[in-house]
């Protein structure tokens, strides 16, 4: 399968540097303490925040720092066939890495015993949902007032046809030869996720990871621009009911 | 953001605050000798401290708060209360003006009955002793609970109790306020009703000025 035309641009008409449109939406369950909603591209997914509560069984709690406890689930309806409900394998280990990612900016120490609990539900995918998930997650993480000392942001990267590009979607990754999620601390620089399926040299894998950086920074502002939209919105919003 | 701007500017975590002379404050940390906020929230300043108010979040325990819990389960010699925090709080017998007689404490405060009182203690280990022996602390019969952020509770109370007790005046609702963001409203219902809503939109507007005005003018139009 051919990703690349002859024009340099791919099959969806992007350039090797060009993102998929990206909305954030903030505070979207009234029920969870943070809440947020993003659609990237064709990837459309939910996450919401609980915490810092009493962590239970009381034999998970640490005595000196809050645990982040992140759970990655794609819904039986957000692939073409019937994704098998429940967690399997990669729902584990993406949960796995994604909590490790939040752990990272999140000031756990202030809240001892402690849980942080994120869901996050893909409910439709198209590639990349794992950095998709973790972008919507520190967003709702602020949301429900967490202490953190900076957000945390990321993007994918990848190679198709010998090149190496942004953000692949669903045929790029399935026909391509690498696909490299990276998510970053952005006041930092710090990486605090990085995986890789597929081979790529090391001079393409900086390539990749230059890119994903750049384009982080780019959707670090959409995140701001999301939080702060709530907090404007209500300024010129009518009253309205909320439940309880 | 420079602290001596524009009062009530909103700020998000790693975002960096020079703070011109002045102190740093709540919701603040420092790395590498440059200041930065660690929630979203709005910067003020207040007796030299510049101070991150969070906009949203738990309620976190703070001794000598006034809050109201919720009686979550009965131990032999305390009561385990729920007080919308990350912990629950302790209300230990001899904390209370209540003598237990027959060695059974669900008869004095059963599960899911509501008591206005205080934080008594924090322990090292963030063990939330709760007190019910102070002036109008109590427990509370009857009426409606309502709750918001507790992040807002001190825009509800307003400066020096102003916008709190307006509300009272006009309406003439009974109004306990937990600093929890719990709060407990007695009156007939219509007038709850109206309190209610007048609660949600403080919340809603909390980071804007003048709001007191505004609320007021809202009670004499429903006149």
């Amino acid at each position: 399968m051919k990703l690349i035309n002859e024009e340099g641009l791919r099959t969806d008409g992007r350039k090797f540097n060009e993102l998929r449109p990206i909305k954030i939406e903030v505070g979207v369950l009234n029920r969870a303490d943070g809440s947020s909603y993003i659609e990237w591209g064709g990837n459309k997914v939910l996450v919401a925040v609980y915490g810092p509560r009493e962590a239970f069984p009381k034999h998970t709690q640490n005595a000196s720092r809050a645990n982040v406890n992140a759970r990655y689930n794609m819904a039986a309806f957000s692939v073409d066939e019937r994704k098998r409900p429940g967690p399997d394998r990669r729902a584990v280990e993406i949960s796995k890495v994604i909590g490790e990612a939040l752990r990272c900016a999140v000031f756990t120490e202030q809240f001892p015993r402690t849980t942080i609990d994120v869901y996050i539900e893909v409910l439709q995918a198209d590639a990349g949902t794992r950095i998709a998930g973790l972008t919507a997650a520190s967003v709702a993480l602020v949301d429900a007032g967490i202490p953190m000392k900076d957000m945390v942001v990321g993007c994918a990267a990848g190679k198709i046809d010998g090149k190496v590009v942004l953000d692949l979607n669903k045929e790029e990754d399935n026909f391509g030869q690498a696909d490299l999620p990276m998510a970053i601390i952005p006041r930092t620089q710090e990486i605090v996720l990085l995986q890789m399926d597929g081979n790529m040299s090391r001079d393409e894998l900086e390539e990749a990871v230059e890119l994903s950086k750049k384009a982080s920074m780019y959707i670090a502002d959409l995140q701001k621009q999301a939080l702060l939209a709530k907090y404007k919105s209500q300024e010129n919003e009518k009253e309205g009911e909320r439940g309880e | 953001m420079n602290v001596l701007d524009i009062e009530r500017k909103i700020v998000l975590p790693g975002e960096e605050i020079s703070l011109e002379g002045m102190k740093q404050g709540n919701g603040i940390y420092h790395e590498n000798g440059k200041y930065y906020s660690y929630q979203l929230g709005v910067l003020q300043t207040y007796n030299s401290y510049a101070n991150v108010i969070p906009l949203s979040g738990k309620y976190y325990p703070v001794r000598n708060d006034r809050i109201i819990g919720k009686v979550i389960d009965v131990a032999p010699s305390f009561w385990i209360m729920d007080i919308r925090g990350p912990y629950p709080g302790f209300l230990h017998i001899n904390d209370t003006p209540w003598k237990n007689m027959d060695q059974d404490l669900n008869r004095i405060l059963e599960v899911g009955d509501t008591v206005f009182l205080k934080v008594n203690e924090i322990t090292e280990s963030r063990q939330i002793w709760l007190s019910v022996k102070d002036a109008g602390l109590r427990k509370l019969e009857g009426g409606h609970i309502i709750m918001v952020q507790p992040t807002k509770v001190s825009r509800i109370i307003g400066k020096a109790g102003s916008m709190v007790n307006t509300i009272k005046e006009m309406t003439g609702v009974k109004i306990q306020l937990g600093q929890n963001g719990v709060v407990w409203l007695d009156g007939p219902a219509e007038k709850v009703m109206e309190v209610r809503k007048i609660l949600r939109y403080i919340e809603k507007e909390a980071h804007t000025s003048g709001l007191t005005d505004r609320v007021k003018k809202m009670l004499e139009e429903k006149r």
